[in-house]
């Protein structure tokens, strides 16, 4: 089990109903912590439309994720 | 040094990517872009409108999460100017809430000639809609509101 803080945005934070906790998981990549959180955050979206960053930095879904990362999901965006 | 604050540019010099809480200065912006080896601007401003899909919308609220978005808006400018090489570049996003008419997002490129100017604006506006973790909630004027899923954007 890790530690990983979770930051939510947008519509994952209004679902997820906080801006982010901290969990115990199970988990080995940035697409476990997703999956692994889905009944928190209700997204149906594939990671594919989804962007995730580790410790502030860019990462791919398949990056891998340690105890205490800090792990940032990023429903579709729109900008401009 | 109290000369040196008073000098220091409200906003960015060029070649620069921010975030703005406040209307964006249009012209304080076009200003900062121009170069003397310029031979022209090219200017892109997105602006809120009062409709979406056939609802009609009465305002935008825009989330950011600055400190990636800042960082990746830089990318995209460095990368444009890799592929169009220009002289000046600067893009401002807003967040908070935005009303009807208000720019919500301005890019600005100078470069000796247009082909350049037009292309590295266009690159930069595309990359910064579908890369940067911003996200837009559009309020209806019925008082609902929604998360404008914008991937399809990707594709337009």
């Amino acid at each position: 089990m890790k530690t990983i803080t979770i930051k939510y945005f947008a519509m994952f934070r209004e679902q997820a109903g906080v801006g982010e906790e901290t969990l115990e998981l199970d988990v080995a990549t940035a697409q476990d912590v997703y999956e692994r959180t889905r009944d928190r955050h209700g997204s149906t979206e594939p990671t594919g439309h989804c962007k995730v960053a580790i410790n502030d930095t860019m990462a791919e879904w398949t990056s891998s994720v340690k105890d205490g990362d800090v792990v940032l999901l990023f429903p579709p965006v729109a900008g401009g | 040094m109290a000369m040196w604050f008073c000098c220091f540019p409200l906003w960015p010099v060029a070649d620069m990517f921010a975030i703005s809480d406040k209307q964006i200065a249009v012209d304080e912006l076009r200003e900062q872009v121009m170069d003397p080896g310029s031979g022209g601007l090219c200017v892109f401003e997105g602006w809120v409108r009062n409709e979406n899909e056939g609802r009609t919308v009465s305002r935008l609220e825009y989330e950011v999460y600055a400190p990636l978005a800042v960082i990746e808006g830089d990318a995209v400018i460095a990368e444009a100017k890799a592929r169009f090489p220009f002289l000046a570049a600067i893009c401002v996003h807003r967040s908070g809430l935005l009303a009807i008419g208000d720019c919500a997002v301005w890019v600005g490129v100078s470069a000796p000639h247009r082909d350049e100017a037009f292309k590295a604006c266009r690159y930069i506006i595309d990359e910064i809609k579908v890369r940067l973790p911003i996200w837009k909630k559009e309020h209806y004027a019925d008082g609902d509101s929604g998360w404008v899923n914008c991937e399809r954007c990707a594709n337009v």
